[in-house]
């Protein structure tokens, strides 16, 4: 069920987190750079929400952003020299990161082991 | 380790867990970081994309587009001709928004524009999209039922008023151009843009709103 815009109302911020922002900025700056397609773009965020649609996914804005988020990694897996393996490699080293930080201080990536 | 001991211990590491960004923000930030170091993107185009999306670019710049082809017939013409070349004299055209194609309403006429792929939208003019449009509902019954779902926004489309709706691609884009509304003769442009509703230029909303203006 869809409802007239109440001009009157607050208005919703546009991202809800950040991260969010994020991904639809990287997916159109590779665009806008030529590294991927705007057709190959729409067609892996199209395939994402059919898939998230079928797997019976609430029809939400969080839905939509891990699609365009699984979306973006497919593709870039595919089109750049980025692999699945140094996503998950960086993506644990992030973590670590975070853990070992402390609150407040900026997080940064360890170069050498822990 | 006492049981005090291990109780602290369980409540320090769910301290430190509970500042660990989510699962989406730590991918997020993998693929940012590598892609960097790739030279794949740069940082400062992400910040400024990111800043100038959330904060900036909204509706406002497609109301411009319109208020001007309702009191300047020679480029209301060119709008409709190539709208990508017309609204290139406003200066904030944008790669982003791929070809522009501009619909227009009339007496006997509603246009109204999906993308039932994904969420194809002409950002760069309109802002973001917002949450509705890029729904499964939304994507799927404006084309199954498309007077139905303009019912539900408040538009009573009169039967002997044809609806043409415009599925969205990542190469061509849509603005629908609402109609001019009665008792706005001698506004200037300013003026008119302000009563351009987002929604109107997506075609889910058709008759415009004067008061208070």
């Amino acid at each position: 069920m869809f409802r007239p815009e109440d001009p009157l109302a607050p208005r919703d911020p546009v991202f809800e987190e950040p991260w969010q922002a994020q991904v639809l900025a990287m997916a159109d700056s590779m665009v806008q750079a030529g590294r991927i397609s705007a057709s190959d773009w729409a067609d892996a965020l199209g395939a994402e929400l059919a898939r998230a649609e079928a797997a019976g996914q609430p029809d939400t804005t969080a839905t939509y952003y891990a699609a365009a988020l699984a979306a973006l990694e497919t593709l870039t897996t595919k089109a750049t020299p980025i692999t699945a393996e140094e996503l998950a490699i960086r993506k644990a080293d992030w973590t670590r990161a975070h853990e070992r930080t402390p609150h407040g201080q900026p997080v940064r990536l360890a170069r050498d082991a822990d | 380790m006492s049981t005090f001991d291990s109780k602290h211990a369980a409540g320090l590491h769910r301290h430190i867990h509970s500042h660990l960004p989510s699962d989406a923000a730590l991918r997020v930030k993998a693929l940012e970081s590598l892609a960097v170091e790739k030279g794949l993107i740069a940082p400062e185009t992400i910040d400024a994309w990111v800043e100038a999306y959330s904060d900036h670019i909204g509706p406002m710049r497609g109301a411009k587009v319109v208020a001007r082809s309702w009191v300047d017939p020679a480029f209301r013409a060119r709008l409709l001709e190539n709208a990508t070349e017309a609204i290139k004299e406003f200066g904030f055209e944008g790669n982003a928004t791929g070809h522009l194609k501009a619909v227009e309403n009339t007496a006997t006429a509603h246009n109204m524009v999906v993308c039932t792929l994904c969420s194809c939208y002409p950002f760069s003019i309109l802002g973001m999209s917002p949450a509705w449009y890029k729904s499964a509902a939304y994507r799927a019954r404006a084309v199954r039922e498309p007077r139905a779902v303009l019912a539900e926004f408040g538009v009573d489309l009169p039967e002997d008023v044809a609806l043409r709706v415009w599925d969205s691609t990542a190469e061509l884009r849509y603005l629908v151009l609402p109609q001019r509304p009665a008792g706005t003769e001698g506004w200037d442009e300013d003026r008119l843009a302000a009563i351009v509703t987002r929604n109107s230029m997506i075609g889910t909303e058709r008759v415009l709103a004067t008061g208070g203006t």
